[in-house]
């Protein structure tokens, strides 16, 4: 027979039902991957694209040359920020699940990407995070109550109710405001730091976004101008092996890493275990140093499995094993860095519980206190004739004529309404 | 005052703005060495440095995602897209992301980013080079939309999408950069030198957005139109011979629905023209406010002069454009209708 060609479909190692098969992922060993010195040249440190950066061992203590020595102090800050972000999570999830939010996305399991990086970065450094970062904001000080309100839509709401739930910003903050269009963000990140640095600034700026959206040309577009540029960005690759239902292979990552395209595109491309906290805090500490002082822009792959689905709309156990977590060679972030403390000695099982209580509470707390400020079935609720405001800073006349419209409708219904309501219930 | 083609006068725009505001960048490609491929960049780089005059990679998705981060970093991006016809990688960009940034974040963020980008045909440039795209962003709220039809307007429009704080869509007919098109291609080309409009101050001035032009004066029929067709239309109202008032609605969005609507209430009739193709074309917007506004003053159904729903056809381009005849003639049909 003439050879033929063949379309090649890619196909995760295992489905429902299956035995959880990690063997495509390559670890390196702890302290194995040598650091280099930030002014490194692109083609001498390809290696780090291929290997994987590791600090935490088996024995959960610290090895190697990307140890960020870190005081235990900062570990323990670390932890209560994972842990927070974690059971933020759980706390939204459930309250999804009631019906009191119209949808929720956890970060369960890649906690360490968002906490280490947020601490490795200056606070003046401008986040782009796609929907999954959630832990930037908690690094970064921001109070739970002012998520969880954006989350109801109500009258606290950063968004004035005009995004779906997590689609957080922060402009004092320096977070960028999320966009449910995936990848738009990279790009943006990088003509920010284009500015920072037309500007002469210190300032650097870092984006994230999953695996899957890299297939976006706007990746293409980020990685390009990043390195043309030589822009001071970080650009974070969070390969968490799953886009909704599509596994990391459709996304082009059977063949080669992710983070090797930056070498392809001509700047450092880092692979790292991204449940390793220590490991995740001294690449990004590397990539900003480098930025910072004009080295220009690093990729980083972080290695990671997203634990929880997707979203609350999303079902994973009709396309992936239920026990692929449990088998995920890298760990839980949070448990590794515990047992990392508890290996140094500063900490034990019982200041976790108590933390964990404490956070708990703290949740339940600002849950209270968000609700009181309106809910998405209960008052008190945001005016709906400020949908017309911010399409542009001054509102132009046809938009005046259309805000008059509703409020005229919603006038003539409230006094129809008012009409028709039995006499005796105006009183008291 | 100066004599200033559009291309110069563009130029001279950015060069005012450039100099008065340190935030003012140029993006786009060739726009900074070379001078832009329609010279409308020509020199600026040579004047304020690569830092405010960037060429950029071949990637206009890229080149608006860059100019949007600029804009949110304190910056006022002026990014070209060289053709209108290659805008689309870059959609997303603007119509999720450029478009919304201020409505999504509440205010927070913003990016003033000024789009300028040749549109238009009659330059020989077949199916990827003259199309007229602004319905499609006409049609995206949280963008202006603009298009001038002469020098004077050219910069002046240009100096106000620059200092506006929200996002503009600039739109250059490229077919009247030198001068002043009257639909008749065998005709020899007429510089800008001899038009009234080509007297452009050297200086800082603006032309506000939302606001159109009355262009002539008439008492029978409204000529609702822009860019390249107002001279088309100017031609077709003198071979219809009938005393037609022209208005350059030079703002599609906002648009100014008063001035519009003044003259179609006091003419009775109205022809509305574009180079665009028709179906869902901007034109549609112009009848549908006509006809909300000034049913009761009209005396014929409302035009439209359009390009055909076709691609640009390279060799038949004069077939394609909606000429002085095709103008002309429905000037008759709504002047003898009723």
């Amino acid at each position: 027979m003439a050879p033929r060609s063949r379309l090649h479909v890619p196909a995760p190692p295992a489905r429902p039902g299956q035995e959880p098969d990690f063997s495509y992922v390559q670890i390196s060993p702890a302290g194995a991957v040598s650091r280099p010195d930030v002014t490194a040249s692109v083609r001498d440190i390809e290696n780090l694209a291929l290997e994987m950066v590791r600090v935490l061992d088996e024995e959960h203590r610290a090895v190697g040359p990307w140890d960020p020595r870190l005081e235990a102090s900062e570990l323990q800050v670390g932890l209560r920020h994972m842990l927070l972000t974690r059971l933020f999570d759980d706390r939204m999830q459930k309250i999804q699940r009631q019906g009191r939010i119209s949808f929720y996305i956890k970060s369960t399991g890649e906690e360490a990407v968002a906490v280490a990086q947020g601490m490795a970065l200056q606070p003046g450094d401008m986040l782009f995070p796609s929907y999954r970062q959630q832990g930037l904001h908690v690094v970064r000080g921001r109070n739970l109550v002012e998520l969880m309100c954006q989350c109801l839509s109500n009258t606290h709401d950063m968004c004035k109710g005009r995004q779906m739930p997590i689609m957080y910003h922060w402009g004092s903050g320096n977070i960028f405001t999320i966009s449910g269009n995936l990848a738009t963000q990279f790009p943006q990140a990088v003509g920010w730091a284009m500015a920072a640095a037309i500007k002469g600034e210190d300032r650097i700026a870092a984006s994230w976004l999953g695996e899957g959206s890299s297939a976006e040309a706007d990746f293409h577009y980020a990685m390009t101008f990043a390195a043309v540029y030589q822009a001071p960005v970080i650009l974070n690759l969070v390969n968490n092996q799953w886009a909704i239902s599509t596994f990391q292979g459709f996304a082009g990552g059977e063949h080669k890493t992710f983070a090797q395209r930056g070498p392809g595109y001509g700047m450092p491309g880092i692979r790292v275990d991204g449940n390793d906290f220590l490991a995740v805090y001294a690449v990004t500490q590397w990539a900003a140093q480098r930025a910072r002082q004009s080295g220009g822009p690093t990729l980083i792959e972080h290695v990671t499995y997203r634990a929880a689905a997707h979203s609350t709309s999303d079902d994973p156990a009709r396309y992936r094993p239920k026990e692929e977590w449990r088998a995920w060679p890298l760990g839980d972030p949070v448990t590794r860095l515990k047992q990392h403390l508890i290996a140094l000695g500063e900490w034990s099982e019982e200041r976790h519980g108590r933390l964990e209580k404490e956070l708990e509470a703290h949740v339940t707390a600002c849950w209270k206190e968000a609700e009181s400020y309106g809910t998405l079935t209960g008052g008190p609720s945001l005016d709906p004739l400020t949908m017309f405001e911010d399409v542009f800073k001054e509102m132009p006349p046809n938009l005046v004529r259309q805000r008059e419209e509703l409020r005229a409708l919603r006038s003539a219904a409230a006094a129809e309404r008012r009409q028709s309501a039995p006499s005796v219930a105006k009183k008291g | 005052m100066a004599r200033m083609n559009m291309v110069q006068a563009l130029n001279s725009a950015m060069d005012v703005m450039l100099e008065r505001d340190p935030r003012v960048v140029i993006l786009g490609e060739d726009v900074g060495f070379f001078g832009g491929v329609f010279r409308v960049t020509d020199g600026l780089q040579r004047k304020y440095g690569e830092h405010r005059v960037l060429d950029t990679p071949i990637a206009e998705g890229g080149i608006i995602a860059a100019a949007i981060g600029m804009g949110v970093n304190g910056l006022k991006p002026v990014a070209e897209i060289q053709f209108a016809d290659y805008i689309y990688p870059g959609f997303d960009q603007v119509v999720s992301e450029l478009a919304r940034l201020r409505y999504r974040s509440a205010g927070e963020f913003f990016a003033p980013v000024t789009i300028r980008t040749p549109c238009g045909g009659g330059i020989r440039g077949g199916q990827t080079h003259s199309q007229s795209p602004e319905s499609v962003f006409t049609h995206v709220c949280g963008i202006k939309v603009v298009m001038p039809s002469n020098p004077y307007d050219a910069k002046g429009l240009l100096i106000s999408s620059i200092e506006d704080e929200d996002p503009v869509v600039f739109f250059e007919p490229k077919r009247i950069y030198n001068g002043p098109f009257d639909g008749d291609p065998h005709k020899p080309a007429v510089p800008w030198s001899a038009h009234p409009r080509g007297e452009v101050p050297e200086g800082h001035y603006r032309v506000p957005i939302g606001r159109a032009a009355l262009v002539r004066e008439g008492k029978e029929v409204s000529v609702l139109t822009y860019g390249t067709m107002v001279h088309v239309a100017e031609a077709a109202v003198r071979l219809a011979g009938v005393d037609a008032e022209i208005v350059d609605v030079r703002s599609m969005a906002p648009l100014d629905v008063d001035t519009l609507c003044t003259s179609v209430c006091k003419t009775g009739r109205c022809v509305v023209v574009h180079e665009a193709t028709r179906f869902s074309g901007y034109g549609a917007e112009l009848v549908a406010t006509v006809q909300e506004q000034c049913f009761w003053n009209l005396e014929a159904p409302v035009q439209r002069v359009t390009g055909w729903d076709t691609p640009y056809p390279h060799a038949f381009e004069w077939e394609y454009f909606p000429g002085p005849a095709r103008i002309a003639a429905a000037l008759k049909q709504v002047m003898e209708a009723a």
